[in-house]
């Protein structure tokens, strides 16, 4: 098992679709809204080596914990991940894979790690809530920033075209 | 609040917090089997983290998924039980109450402005089935969005009925990845439009441990696709496929399919009179 701490860098050219990863560090959830807003007004953090989670928790925000907290289907961002991997976004958590021009845009520069669907109290048991961007969005489609302690995913698709999704 | 509807309140309230936090020992089972009989080590994987998602949330009494779905109600009411609005005013309170105890994530929304009604509850929501029976028995069945969404309708030919399964593996197909497989396929056929529809989704309540020959030829046509566990390949693509149907006019055949996640809650409480 590899393991990773965010931000980072380029240690993720050397992993490949397939390998099995323990992911620590701040990572910034973001759904539909989310990416539309950062388009728009841009970034509430530092972009560079910063990963990214398509997420939609449950916090309780009396307090401030993550209660639940497993990814969505990436699919819905495909068309809106470019402009988040140009500003030097290195890595994508989420469920179900992600495009062909994904899997191109992500070439040399970054990696989609792919997250067991459906099992957010695993991922809450890895996560505590560290602050939150974009409150008016709602729960579900606001930037939530979380410190992670060795989240088990796994590279679904890799920064060399390896993609564990084609077929 | 009357006590009789403030008792069912109090039974949606702790039916919705089983199903979120207990996976029902049939559908565990066939996640068990399923994982005994695969052998591609990133779904083993996946598996592994499926298993100890579930213990979690069994222990922490916290939802197995954050997407913690908008709820469909099967509501079985006596003789001595009268079917008045006060039944549906009890239903929607124990699901407001739900959101704040369990807790649960606000995924009511208008279709069009999108604004999120905050407790899980709207026009139409929760949509409340209800059945006579010997006693009051409240089933909930919250439903997520990446399983829902993949789910179709078909009104096919009388004269095609040799194509429904292939119908049936062509939604699957199509859904790939995103409806979070290995999954359980609920098909509705006869009824109209409508009834179909209603058919396929209370196909998924019954229990997954035994299949037909036709559902399990479905089954294993499916599980030839090779999307796997969460898409990332190996042989587990589907549990179980579950079969509904009613009686429809001559000159139609209505199938729907109505796809289920491996997470497939549900929780029965008895409410008493």
């Amino acid at each position: 098992m590899i393991r990773l701490t965010t931000p980072l860098g380029d240690e993720v050219l050397d992993l490949h679709a397939g390998d099995r990863v323990l992911l620590s560090g701040i990572i910034y959830t973001a759904r539909d809204e989310a990416h539309l807003i950062i388009r728009e007004n841009g970034f509430p953090f530092d972009p560079k080596g910063a990963v990214i989670y398509h997420c939609g928790p449950v916090i309780d925000e009396e307090h401030n914990t993550v209660v639940a907290a497993g990814p969505t289907t990436s699919a819905r961002m495909n068309r809106l991940t470019k402009h988040m991997l140009d500003a030097g976004v290195r890595g994508l958590i989420g469920k179900g894979g992600m495009s062909e021009e994904v899997r191109d845009e992500l070439r040399g520069r970054a990696v989609y790690f792919a997250f067991t669907g459906g099992c957010a109290a695993l991922a809450a048991s890895c996560m505590e809530l560290a602050g939150c961007h974009y409150p008016e969005l709602g729960m579900a489609e606001g930037i939530w920033e979380i410190k992670l302690t060795d989240l088990p995913v796994v590279v679904g698709i890799d920064a060399h075209g390896g993609d564990l999704f084609r077929r | 609040m009357d006590p009789l509807y403030n008792r069912l309140a109090s039974a949606v309230e702790l039916a919705i917090r089983q199903a979120e936090t207990i996976l029902p020992p049939d559908v565990e089972e066939a996640l068990h089997t399923a994982y005994n009989k695969e052998t591609n080590p990133t779904a083993r994987g996946e598996f592994e983290n499926i298993f100890a998602n579930l213990q979690i949330a069994r222990e922490k009494n916290i939802p197995i998924c954050q997407d913690t779905g908008v709820f469909v109600i099967y509501l079985t009411i006596p003789e001595s039980v009268p079917f008045t609005a006060r039944l549906y005013d009890a239903v929607t309170e124990g699901i407001r109450r739900a959101t704040k105890s369990v807790p649960l994530r606000p995924n009511a929304v208008d279709p069009l402005s999108r604004k999120n009604s905050g407790d899980n509850t709207g026009a139409g929501i929760p949509a409340i089935h209800v059945i006579p029976g010997d006693t009051l028995r409240v089933t909930v069945f919250p439903k997520g969005a990446g399983s829902e969404n993949m789910s179709q309708i078909r009104m096919m030919l009388p004269s095609e009925i040799e194509k429904i399964p292939e119908f049936v593996t062509s939604v699957v197909k199509d859904a790939g990845s995103r409806p979070c497989p290995p999954v359980i396929v609920g098909v509705g056929i006869g009824g109209t439009f409508d009834s179909a529809a209603s058919f396929a989704k209370e196909a998924l309540l019954e229990p997954i441990n035994r299949m037909t020959s036709f559902e399990q030829k479905i089954c294993d046509s499916i599980n030839q696709l090779g999307i796997g566990v969460m898409g990332l390949g190996g042989g587990t693509t589907c549990l179980a496929v579950k079969v509904k149907e009613g009686a429809c006019h001559t000159a139609s055949l209505p199938v729907a399919v109505n796809i289920q996640c491996w997470c497939s809650r549900h929780g029965i409480v008895e409410v008493e009179i």
